[in-house]
């Protein structure tokens, strides 16, 4: 049996989606991908919202959608859930009566329906909420009241959009563990749930989804394991949402060679010996690993590359400098951060628009193959 | 937003302390005109009133008639305006046809069409002699001017679009959002109706329906031409103060003032829903 298997292709005039997905039963599929790259169209697809050009679609052991038999079972046929950024619980209902309205749809007597939704109002945490309507409750309580209505009909699948997204920072970190709990089964007597979450957070990712698909410009360009592809970034997309730097470019013996020649010495990602010179290969390294110079730097075994400075972001106690190609100089430093101290970045007396050298250890840079 | 179990947001309320932008100087002298301009005609009317003999006018046989199919009709055709109006507006808010522009400007004729072109227009299609009115004599024996069928008929007539617009706004306010949530909990197309939508624009449905009442309470153009004014049977409220006007002016007042006080309390049950936020 499958949690979810589906090949959607959507074409658009501006951009065609062609992706395969797979989850297993009780698997949380994480999909990436900037804003603009299919994410909602797919979502919409899963849903059976929208109609797609090509492919299929089985939850479960049902198909759903099959663009060539002409197939396409409407949503609320599907057992297909959905949890969006905003909690949208219809206004004129209780939370009972919100979490209670997908078992009542599906014919559960109403006393039952109603037990049943205050025990995942109490597994949410908000069972003192239980009679009241949406509009006295904070976000985050909103949040937990929409994540047990979209638990209550027990979907074959949830489709999660951006779920944090919408919430204030003091809300997020106890609703991001609660996802994970009722996802898991941990904390309410179900099974684990297939779902697909799409996110911009690899900190959702990484603690919400076991594995990551990352979506650019309609295609899957990376996937596995949530860890594996967060710490082990092939795009630069994908480096960026992970916090980190990547640099793309071909094996030569020291490490990685730029197309434009520079070599970024490294040291192999995955322990074992380089890729074999000429294979297409991207470093990557913290931006925490980048030290920050006014005046080219002498005598250490760096890596250093001439930058413009294009802007500086707080970023918790530290300070994120983020570099632009200088005119004339190498393109792959755009985007490059550095995180430095805000002492340092005193000391520099920098503006956006300055010229700096960035530098980062040759240990620090881990190689990677690039498929 | 707070976060902690069982603690509710603040409320947002007028609060004393805010400033808000002020209101330019220039524009309080248009306003108090305006508003003059509504509010001391009534005064007028309360003036000129006989307050003593206000009861005893109120209750002679032509003004209760008057009253009862007053109130009478204008209910039958609220109910109609809700019963045929209220699937037209979600027609017009979610249907998918072309040439729905069309009919949204054809459905707001009533408003601006004098109503007196709208009692002749309903003349000339339901009168004996009429496309339809012929018919319905011929086949089934039925004449429709001039009978208390046709003051509600007229009264649909002009209270249809205030019903329809204002249900339609609330539709498209409520958006398709909650309806595209419900069919995701399972719940077909006819029960995220039922049990979403309707709910949803409820208080949309209840102003239009209140905006509709008082409109077919006030109606005399339509009525006028297509009806008639027989005492009992077509002559309403409005149609009786204007043939006491010359005759008994004091009467004619007496009514005029049962008007406004029918009218103010219409405004009242709409007013809570409409000035919030269009929700209850």
């Amino acid at each position: 049996m499958t949690g979810l298997d589906a090949r959607v292709v959507v074409r658009r005039p501006a951009f065609t989606l062609d992706v395969t997905l797979a989850a297993d039963p009780g698997e949380v599929l994480a999909v990436l991908g900037p804003n603009g790259s299919g994410k909602s169209t797919l979502l919409g697809v899963l849903a059976g919202l929208l109609r797609p050009d090509e492919g299929h679609v089985r939850v479960g052991d049902e198909l759903v959608t099959d663009a060539a038999a002409r197939v396409l079972v409407p949503p609320h046929r599907r057992g297909v859930g959905l949890l969006a950024q905003q909690a949208l619980l219809f206004p004129h209902l209780s939370a009972v009566g919100n979490v209670a309205f997908g078992p009542r749809a599906h014919g559960v007597p109403r006393r039952e329906a109603e037990q049943r939704a205050r025990e995942l109002l109490a597994a949410v945490g908000v069972a003192e909420l239980a009679d009241r309507r949406p509009a006295r409750m904070s976000g985050g309580q909103q949040q937990r009241v929409a994540l047990a209505r979209a638990l209550a009909p027990d979907p074959h699948l949830l489709l999660l959009d951006e779920p944090l997204a919408a919430l204030d920072v003091d809300a997020t970190p106890a609703m991001r563990s609660l996802l994970r709990q009722m996802l898991r089964g941990e904390r309410f007597d179900r099974p684990k749930q297939t779902a697909v979450l799409v996110t911009h957070s690899a900190l959702d990712a990484l603690v919400l989804a076991d594995r990551v698909v990352v979506l650019t410009g309609g295609r899957v360009v990376e996937q596995g394991p949530a860890r594996e592809v967060l710490a082990r970034p092939r795009s630069p997309f994908t480096a960026r949402i992970a916090g980190l730097d990547l640099v793309p470019g071909t094996a030569c013996p020291e490490g990685l060679r730029t197309a434009d020649g520079v070599v970024v010495t490294g040291r192999s990602g995955d322990g074992a010996a380089l890729p074999t010179p000429g294979e297409p290969v991207v470093a990557v390294f913290p931006p925490s690993a980048v030290a920050v110079f006014a005046e080219r730097p002498h005598g250490s075994p760096r890596n250093v590359v001439p930058v413009r400075l294009a802007a500086i972001e707080p970023r918790g106690d530290m300070v994120r400098l983020r570099a632009a190609a200088l005119p004339g100089g190498p393109h792959w430093v755009d985007g490059l951060a550095a995180d430095v101290t805000p002492a340092a970045v005193a000391d520099l007396a920098v503006e956006p628009g300055a010229e700096l050298w960035f530098a980062v250890k040759a240990a620090e840079v881990a190689i990677h193959a690039a498929d | 937003m707070s976060t902690t179990p069982g603690e509710a947001p603040a409320r947002r309320r007028p609060d004393d302390h805010e400033t808000g932008v002020g209101v330019p100087r220039l524009l309080w002298v248009p306003a108090g005109l305006a508003f003059a301009l509504i509010a001391l005609p009534v005064l007028g009317l309360a003036l000129k009133a006989d307050w003593p003999r206000l009861p005893e006018q109120l209750v002679s046989a032509a003004a209760l008639d008057a009253l009862r199919l007053s109130l009478l009709t204008a209910s039958i055709s609220t109910v109609l305006c809700i019963v045929f109006g209220g699937p037209l507006a979600v027609v017009l808010a979610r249907g998918r046809l072309r040439g729905l522009r069309l009919l949204r400007s054809v459905v707001l004729l009533p408003l601006v069409l004098p109503p007196v072109v709208g009692g002749l227009a309903l003349l000339y299609l339901l009168g004996r002699t009429g496309l339809v009115g012929r018919g319905l004599d011929v086949a089934f024996g039925v004449t429709i001017p001039f009978t208390t069928a046709a003051v509600v008929l007229a009264q649909t007539f002009v209270a249809l679009p205030f019903l329809v617009v204002s249900l339609e706004g609330a539709l498209r306010t409520a958006g398709r959002r909650y309806e595209a949530v419900a069919a995701t909990l399972g719940a077909s197309p006819a029960l995220a109706f039922r049990r979403v939508t309707v709910p949803l624009v409820l208080p949309g449905l209840a102003s239009g329906a209140v905006l509709a009442f008082a409109r077919c309470l006030g109606e005399f153009g339509a009525t006028v031409a297509f009806a008639g004014s027989l005492q009992g049977t077509t002559q309403t409220l409005p149609l009786l103060v204007y043939q006491l006007r010359e005759t008994d002016v004091e009467a004619a007042v007496a009514l005029s003032l049962l008007l406004v006080v029918v009218a103010v309390a219409v405004i009242a049950v709409a007013a809570p829903r409409t000035t919030a936020d269009g929700r209850l």
